[in-house]
C-alpha cells in the first residue's frame, strides 16, 4: 500500500483532501461558457438539416431576415468567399463548416442566424427557407463498400469508393496459422454501437473580435485550449487570425468525456461571424443538437480467439469495420488512425495477434471521438474480454480459472505485447483474487449452481482489463504535427505561497486540488497555499489538454519534475543561508537541513523568500519554472470488474445485484478523487452496456436525440458501486501514477454483458451485443426456447 | 406580448417586464444574472434547471416565467447565506458529490425537496427521489452519501 | 429550445377561461401544469398562438370521498396525489402509479387532469381511470357535464372535451373494503414512458367472488385501451391463477402496440400479459386484505 510521505495539512499524495474547487460549484458561481456575457453580445442558431443526404437546391434567408433582430444569417455560400467552408480534421480528412451544394448527414449545420437573443435568432432559425433534394442515404457501413454504392466525397481526389482508410498490425500469416492448428477457435461478429457522451453541459462558445486590436478571444468549451487556438490559426491564419492574437479560454466545463475534444463547425461560424461584424457571438448547442451531432465508438469487430483445448490462449485476430460518418474527424493521435485499438491483445500472455480495420464513409454525423475513452480501448478491452468468456464457455471452464491461467505475469513486466506496446507494470493475478474474495466468487458460483438447478437465470461476469493511457511519446504521439507532451509552471512567491499553471484543463476532475497534492508532496508547501490555474492560453503553459487519462500521466509529472528542478535551486539557496556546501544539505517534505545537523534548518518558506530578497551571488532571482514533460512511455493501468446479475425470464429485466471494481492506476494522489472518478466512470460504463445506443432509420434519421429517449441512467438505474485498488506503480512515472478516469468505462461494459450473458448461458445463448435491454433479452430467449 | 410580473427571488421582490414565451430558467439566467441554474437537456429530463418555486422543485426550463407571477423562487446562490453553506452543501463537499458541478445546483435544489417531505429517507428513496436529476461524472454513490449525510444533519438542527 | 411566439392568458376563474377560449377558438390551448404541453411546444411539435393558463383557478385542487365518490380536482398535483393519505390508504393504485410518473420536479407541477385531457396513450392516468370507472366532469360556458370514461378518449391527442370546456374533477366510485387496485408500468429507465403498464380494479364479495372488474393498458394501443374481454372474464368468479393467466393472455391478444424503441409488437404484448398477471394478483391481494 502507498504510505504518505506528508502529513494531512501539507496535503500531499496519497491524502482524500476535500477538493478546493467546489466552493463555487456549490454555490453557484462556477463560470461556464453559457455563464460568459459580454457587452452587446450577440446569439447565433444553427439551421440544420431534416435530412441525411441531400442536395441543396437554394436557400432563402428573406423571411429571417425580416424579422426584428435578426442581423445576418450566414451560409456556406458566404464562407466560400473567405474559404472558410471547409476544413481540415485532426486526421487529414476535410469536413464542411457549412455547406455549399449538398447536406451528408442529419442534423449537418446548414446556415447560421445571427440575431440580438437567442429567441429571435431560433425564431430566424425557423424561418431560413432550404429547398433540398433528398439523395438516398447509406446507412449501413457495410453497404457503404457495395460496388453500387453512390459515391458519398466525389470532393475529394482520387477517392473512388467510400473507403477511407486501412490499417493493420501485427503478423497476419502466423496467426492464421496458429488459428488454423488451433485445438479450439471461437469466432464472434461484436458489435460497439455509436454512443454520445452526453455531458450535462453542451457544446457551446462565446466568440468577440475587437476589430481595433485585432485580437480574437474566444471562451469555449473545450478539454484542449492550446491545440484548439493551433487549429484556429491553421484554419483562419489567411484571413488575418494569428496565433498570438487569439486567446481561447475554457472556462468551468460542464463534463467532457472526449466530446469537447472536437473543432465543432458552429464554433467556426461562430469565430467567422464576430471576425465579420466585431461583435461578440454565442452559440450554446441545445440538447438535440449535441447529441445528434459527434458520436464515439460504432466498430463492428470480427473477433477470432484460438487456444489449447484445456484453455491456453494461443492467438487474437480481429477485423473491424468502422464507421465514421461522412468525414473521419476522430480526435486521435495522427500515427494512430484507430487510436490504441491495438491493446486488443487485453492482459494475457500469448505471442500471436493480428487486428486489420477498415474505415467508411456513411451519411451519418462524423466524430469518432470518446466517451470517457479517447482512443478505442474500450472496442478493444470489450472484443478480448467477450472472446475469453466465450472460449471459456466454449470448454467448460471457469472464466476466473482461464484468465488467471492466461494472465501475464507480474515478473515478465516490462511486457512486449504481440502488437507492439510495451506493458509498465501490473499484477493481474492479485487483482482478480481481490476482487473474487471482496465479491465472494466461490459462494456466488454456488448460488448461480443452485439457481440454475431452479429454473432461474443468474449470471456473473468478468473483465479484467488492460489499460492504456497517457499519451504520449513525442515520437510517435503527436495530433496535428504536436508533440503531445504536457507542461507546469510553478511559481512560489515570497511568502512561500505558490501558484501553478499547466496546459490541461479539469472538466471535473479535480486538478485545482491533486496538482496542489502533487506540488505539496514534492515542495512540502500545503496545498491549501498552492493556487492552480489552467484553461487560459494567454496565461498557461502550452499543453495538449485533458482527455484519455493523460492528465496525470502527462502534467502531473510535469507538475513534479517542475517542482524538483525548484527544489534543486532551493537547495542551492539553503546551502548559502545555512553557510555550508550544497553537497550537505538534505531534503525532507517542506524543509532543508544540514546532514548530521538537522537542528540547522531552513523551510521551503524561508528558502522561496530568500530568493526574491537574499540571493545567493551569482543567482537568477526568483522561485518559478516551467516543465515541458514527454512520457517516455505510456502507463498501463488495469483492473478486474466482476458483476453478478439475475435476469428475470418472463420480462428480461436485468438486476444487477453486486458489482465490484478493483483498479490498479499505480500510486494515487486522491483516493476520494480516484474513488469518485471510478463511480463515475462505472456508472458511464452501464450506460452503454444497458441503455445508450444512437439509432437510425433506414433512411438516416436519428429516432432517439433528445434525453427522453436517449437514456442516460439516473441514480435508480446506477448500481451501488463497490470499489477497491490494488498498487503497481508506475517504473517510469515520476510519480508511480498511471491515470485512471476511463478506466471504469472501458472495464465496465465488459463484465456487464459478460454476465448477462453467463446467465442466458444455460438456454444457450452465446452472445449479445450491447446495449442488452430487457427487450433484447426477451427476444434471445424467444428464439432460444 | 408583454407582462409585467413581480416575484421574490432569493428574499428579494424583482418586478420585471416579460415575453409570454420567455422560459423560467432564461429569465433566472439572462434577466436576474442568476447562473447558478443550467440548462442540460430543455426536455425536463436532467434537471440542472432545478429550482424551488413555493418550495417544491420545479424544473425552470419548461415552466413559463408569466406563470411564476408572485411566486418565491430560491435558486443555489439563495440558499445560504453568502460564505455559508446549506448542510446540502457541505454535505456534497464532504462526500465528494460533485465533479464538473454543472448538475449540482439542480441535484441540490431537488434534494432540498426530497429532505423536506422525507427527512430519514432510505438509500432507494433517495435514488428515486433525485431520479429526475441526471449526473454524467459521479455515478451517483456520492450524491447519495452527501443527502444522507445532510439528512442527518438537518435532523440535529433546532426546529 | 424555445417555443414559438405566443400569447399568455391568465384565467383566474373557469368563466374567465372560456370566455378567453371562445374568443381566441381553435389556436388557444390550456395549460395547467404544462408538462406535456411545453415541450411539445420547445420542441414546436405545437404552436398555439395562445396559452390560456388554468392553473390558478381557484378550487381544483383535492382529493376528497363524498357522495360514495372519490373525487380528485383536476389541478391536483401528482406530488399531492402521491403524498395523499387517504389515496395511500384507500386508494394504492395511485401511489403505484405516481411513483411511476415521470420525476418528483415534474410530479411536482404535473396535474392529474393535464394528465387525462392531454389525451395520450403513454399517460399512465388513463388506464387508472378506466379501470376504475371514473367519470369526468367536464365543464364549458354551458355548465357541468359528466362523460363516462369509456367515452372519453377518442384517439391521438383527442378526447371527448368540447373546443372550450375544461376537465374540472375525477370521480371514482369510492373504494370498498373488499376492493382493491394495482398500477405497474414497464418503462426502460425510470421516468420514462411504459414500454407497456396495466392498471387494475378488483370489487370482491364477501365469497371472494369478482364482483366488479377494470383493466386497462397504458402505451399499448393509440387510444387508451380498457380490457372488456378480460373483465368480462373475471366478473362473477372467483379468481384463480388459471383466470388471472388467461386475462393476461386476453391483454396480449387485445393489445395493439406498435414495435418501435422501446421494443416489438411481440415484446409488449408479453409485457402486457405478465405485468397483468402480477397486478392482477397483486389487487386481488389488495382487495382481500
Amino acid at each position: 500500500m502507498f504510505k504518505c510521505k506528508t502529513s494531512p495539512e501539507v496535503g500531499g499524495m496519497g491524502h482524500s483532501v476535500k477538493r478546493k474547487e467546489d466552493a463555487r460549484f456549490l454555490h453557484g458561481k462556477g463560470n461556464y461558457v453559457d455563464d460568459v456575457k459580454l457587452p452587446g453580445m450577440l446569439s447565433m442558431v444553427m439551421v440544420r438539416s431534416p435530412y441525411a443526404y441531400a442536395k441543396i437546391k437554394s436557400i432563402n434567408k428573406d423571411k429571417a431576415l425580416a424579422i426584428d433582430g435578426v442581423l445576418a444569417v450566414i451560409t456556406g455560400e458566404d464562407l466560400a468567399q473567405y474559404n472558410l467552408h471547409w476544413m481540415p480534421t485532426l486526421l487529414s480528412d476535410t469536413q464542411m463548416v457549412l455547406p455549399t451544394d449538398t447536406v451528408m448527414h442529419q442534423s449537418q449545420e446548414v446556415a447560421a442566424v445571427i440575431a440580438t437573443d437567442r429567441y429571435i435568432a431560433v425564431d430566424g432559425a425557423e424561418a431560413v427557407e432550404v429547398d433540398y433534394e433528398v439523395l438516398d442515404a447509406i446507412v449501413d457501413p457495410f453497404k457503404a463498400l457495395d460496388d453500387d454504392a453512390p459515391l458519398l466525397r466525389p470532393d475529394k481526389e482520387g477517392q473512388k469508393d467510400n473507403h477511407i482508410y486501412h490499417w493493420e498490425r501485427g503478423n497476419r500469416e502466423k496467426t492464421d496459422e496458429v488459428i488454423a492448428k488451433a485445438d479450439i477457435v471461437v469466432k464472434e461478429r461484436i458489435y460497439l454501437p455509436r454512443i454520445h457522451v452526453a455531458s450535462i453541459e453542451t457544446c457551446g462558445c462565446v466568440a468577440s473580435y475587437d476589430k481595433d486590436t485585432q485580437k480574437l478571444t474566444v471562451y469555449l468549451t473545450t478539454q484542449a485550449p492550446h491545440a484548439i487556438r493551433t487549429v484556429v490559426a491553421l484554419v483562419a491564419g489567411h484571413v488575418g487570425l494569428s496565433e498570438e492574437k487569439i486567446r481561447v479560454i475554457s472556462p468551468d466545463i460542464g463534463g467532457g468525456f472526449g466530446g469537447k475534444v472536437p473543432v465543432y463547425p458552429s464554433y467556426v461560424v461562430a469565430i467567422a461571424a464576430t471576425f465579420l461584424i466585431g461583435k461578440p457571438v454565442k452559440w450554446i448547442e441545445d440538447r438535440s443538437e449535441n447529441l445528434v451531432n459527434g458520436f464515439a465508438r460504432d466498430y463492428h469487430m470480427d473477433c477470432e480467439l484460438a487456444a489449447t483445448k484445456d484453455g491456453k490462449i494461443q492467438a487474437f485476430k480481429v477485423k473491424t469495420l468502422a464507421d465514421h460518418g461522412y468525414t473521419d474527424s476522430s480526435a486521435n493521435p495522427s500515427k494512430y488512425p484507430t487510436g490504441m485499438f491495438s491493446i486488443c491483445t487485453g492482459s494475457y500472455d500469448y505471442e500471436h495477434a493480428f487486428a486489420e480495420l477498415d474505415a467508411v464513409y456513411t451519411n451519418k454525423a462524423p466524430g469518432g471521438v470518446a466517451y470517457r475513452c479517447s482512443f478505442r480501448v474500450t472496442e478493444a478491452v470489450h472484443a478480448i474480454e467477450r472472446m475469453v468468456d466465450k472460449l471459456a464457455a466454449e470448454i467448460g471452464k471457469d472464466p476466473a480459472m482461464l484468465r488467471l491461467e492466461n494472465f501475464i505475469k507480474k515478473e515478465q513486466f516490462p511486457y512486449a505485447s504481440p502488437l507492439g506496446w510495451s506493458y509498465d507494470s501490473g499484477d493481474y493475478h492479485a487483482t482478480l483474487k481481490k476482487a473474487m474474495d471482496m465479491l465472494g466468487y466461490d459462494d456466488y458460483k454456488k448460488e448461480q449452481a443452485e439457481k440454475r438447478k431452479q429454473g432461474k437465470l443468474m449470471g456473473i461476469g468478468l473483465c479484467t482489463f488492460t489499460e492504456v493511457v497517457g499519451a504520449g511519446p513525442s515520437k510517435d504521439f503527436d495530433i496535428l504535427g504536436i508533440a503531445m507532451f504536457d507542461s507546469a509552471e510553478i511559481r512560489v512567491h515570497p511568502t512561500g505561497k505558490a501558484m501553478a499553471r499547466f496546459g490541461t484543463k479539469s472538466q471535473g476532475q479535480g486538478h485545482e486540488t491533486t496538482y496542489a497534492q502533487i506540488l505539496a508532496e514534492e515542495l512540502g508547501i500545503p496545498y491549501t497555499d498552492i493556487e492552480i490555474e489552467e484553461g487560459d492560453t494567454d496565461t498557461a503553459p502550452y499543453g495538449l489538454g485533458t482527455y484519455a487519462s493523460r492528465s496525470t500521466p502527462t502534467a502531473g509529472a510535469a507538475a513534479a519534475i517542475a517542482a524538483r528542478k525548484l527544489r534543486d535551486k532551493g537547495k542551492k539557496i539553503a546551502a548559502y543561508l545555512l553557510e555550508v556546501s550544497e553537497e550537505d544539505i538534505e531534503w525532507e517534505v517542506g524543509k532543508y537541513f544540514v546532514k548530521g545537523a538537522p537542528e540547522k534548518s531552513k523551510t521551503i518558506q524561508d528558502v522561496a523568500f530568500a530568493a526574491y530578497t537574499n540571493i545567493p551571488p551569482g543567482m537568477e532571482p526568483g522561485f518559478e519554472t516551467t516543465h515541458y514533460y514527454d512520457p517516455p512511455n505510456l502507463t498501463f493501468p488495469n483492473g478486474a470488474y466482476i458483476c453478478v446479475v439475475e435476469v428475470d425470464k418472463a420480462t428480461g429485466a436485468i438486476d444487477v445485484k453486486r458489482f465490484i471494481a478493483i483498479d490498479d492506476c499505480g500510486n494515487i494522489i486522491n483516493p476520494m478523487i480516484v474513488e469518485g472518478q471510478v463511480h463515475g466512470g462505472l456508472t458511464q460504463g452501464i450506460a452503454p452496456a444497458m441503455y445508450e445506443g444512437i439509432e437510425y432509420d433506414a433512411q438516416g434519421n436519428v429516432l432517439n436525440g433528445t434525453l427522453m429517449d436517449y437514456l442516460v441512467p439516473t441514480a435508480v438505474e446506477s448500481p451501488h458501486w463497490e470499489t477497491g485498488h490494488t498498487i503497481t506503480p508506475s517504473p517510469h512515472h515520476p510519480l508511480g501514477a498511471k491515470g485512471v478516469a476511463e478506466s471504469p468505462t472501458v472495464g465496465a461494459p465488459p463484465a456487464i454483458a459478460n454476465a448477462i450473458i453467463d446467465a442466458l448461458a444455460p438456454l444457450g445463448i452465446k452472445h449479445l451485443d450491447i446495449p442488452i435491454t430487457p427487450a433484447k433479452v426477451w427476444e434471445a430467449i424467444q428464439k432460444h426456447s | 406580448m408583454k407582462h409585467t410580473i413581480t416575484l421574490t427571488i432569493n428574499g428579494t421582490s424583482v418586478t420585471e417586464e416579460v415575453d409570454s414565451r420567455l422560459l423560467l430558467v432564461h429569465f433566472i439566467r439572462e434577466k436576474l444574472d442568476l447562473t447558478g441554474t443550467h440548462i442540460g437537456c430543455d426536455t425536463s429530463n436532467c434537471g440542472a434547471c432545478t429550482i424551488l418555486l413555493n418550495g417544491k422543485s420545479v424544473k425552470s426550463c419548461t415552466y413559463l416565467t408569466v406563470r411564476a407571477d408572485g411566486a418565491e423562487i430560491t435558486t443555489i446562490e439563495g440558499l445560504a447565506p453568502d460564505g455559508t453553506n446549506h448542510p446540502l452543501q457541505q454535505a456534497f463537499h464532504d462526500q465528494h458529490g460533485l465533479h464538473c458541478g454543472f448538475c449540482t445546483p439542480g441535484m441540490i435544489m431537488r434534494s432540498v425537496d426530497l429532505l423536506k417531505n422525507n427527512p430519514s429517507p432510505t438509500e432507494e428513496e433517495i435514488r428515486w427521489g433525485i431520479s429526475g436529476n441526471l449526473c454524467r461524472c459521479t455515478g451517483y454513490n456520492n450524491i447519495v452519501k452527501a443527502i444522507q449525510q445532510a439528512a442527518d444533519e438537518l435532523k440535529k438542527e433546532p426546529v | 429550445m424555445i417555443p414559438a411566439g405566443f400569447s399568455y392568458h391568465k384565467a383566474t376563474t373557469l368563466a374567465q377561461a372560456f370566455e378567453l377560449s371562445t374568443e381566441f377558438g381553435e389556436d388557444a390551448k390550456y395549460m395547467s401544469g404544462g408538462h406535456s404541453l411545453l415541450p411539445m411546444m420547445k420542441l414546436r411539435f405545437a404552436t398555439p398562438g395562445h396559452i390560456i393558463d388554468i392553473s390558478k383557478i381557484e378550487g381544483l385542487s383535492y382529493i376528497k370521498e363524498e357522495d360514495g365518490l372519490l373525487k380528485i380536482g383536476a389541478l391536483t398535483t401528482q406530488t399531492e396525489i402521491e403524498h395523499s393519505q387517504l389515496c395511500k390508504t384507500k386508494y394504492p393504485i395511485f401511489s403505484d402509479a405516481t411513483k411511476l410518473i415521470a420525476d418528483p420536479s415534474v410530479r411536482n407541477v404535473g396535474t392529474i387532469g393535464g394528465n387525462i385531457a392531454h389525451g395520450d396513450a403513454a399517460n399512465d392516468h388513463p388506464a387508472l381511470m378506466l379501470a376504475m370507472n371514473a367519470v369526468i366532469i367536464a365543464e364549458g360556458k354551458d355548465g357541468r357535464r359528466s362523460i363516462p370514461i369509456e367515452e372519453f378518449f377518442h384517439g391521438f391527442y383527442m378526447t371527448a372535451l368540447e373546443p372550450s370546456e375544461i376537465l374540472v374533477e375525477i370521480q371514482i366510485p369510492e373504494a370498498t373494503s373488499r376492493s382493491g387496485g394495482a398500477y405497474y408500468k414497464v418503462e426502460r429507465k425510470v421516468g420514462d414512458y411504459a414500454t407497456a403498464g396495466t392498471a387494475i380494479h378488483l370489487e370482491l364479495d364477501d365469497n371472494n367472488v369478482c364482483i366488479k372488474a377494470g383493466i386497462a393498458l397504458t402505451n399499448v394501443s393509440a387510444v387508451p385501451l380498457k380490457l372488456e374481454r378480460a373483465e368480462q372474464l373475471l366478473t362473477g368468479q372467483t379468481i384463480t391463477d388459471e383466470l388471472i393467466d388467461q386475462a393476461g393472455t386476453i391483454a396480449s391478444e387485445d393489445c395493439e402496440p406498435d414495435s418501435d424503441l422501446r421494443g416489438s409488437e411481440a415484446y409488449k404484448r408479453s409485457i402486457a400479459k405478465t405485468i397483468t398477471i402480477k397486478m392482477i394478483q397483486k389487487a386481488l391481494e389488495r382487495a382481500k386484505s
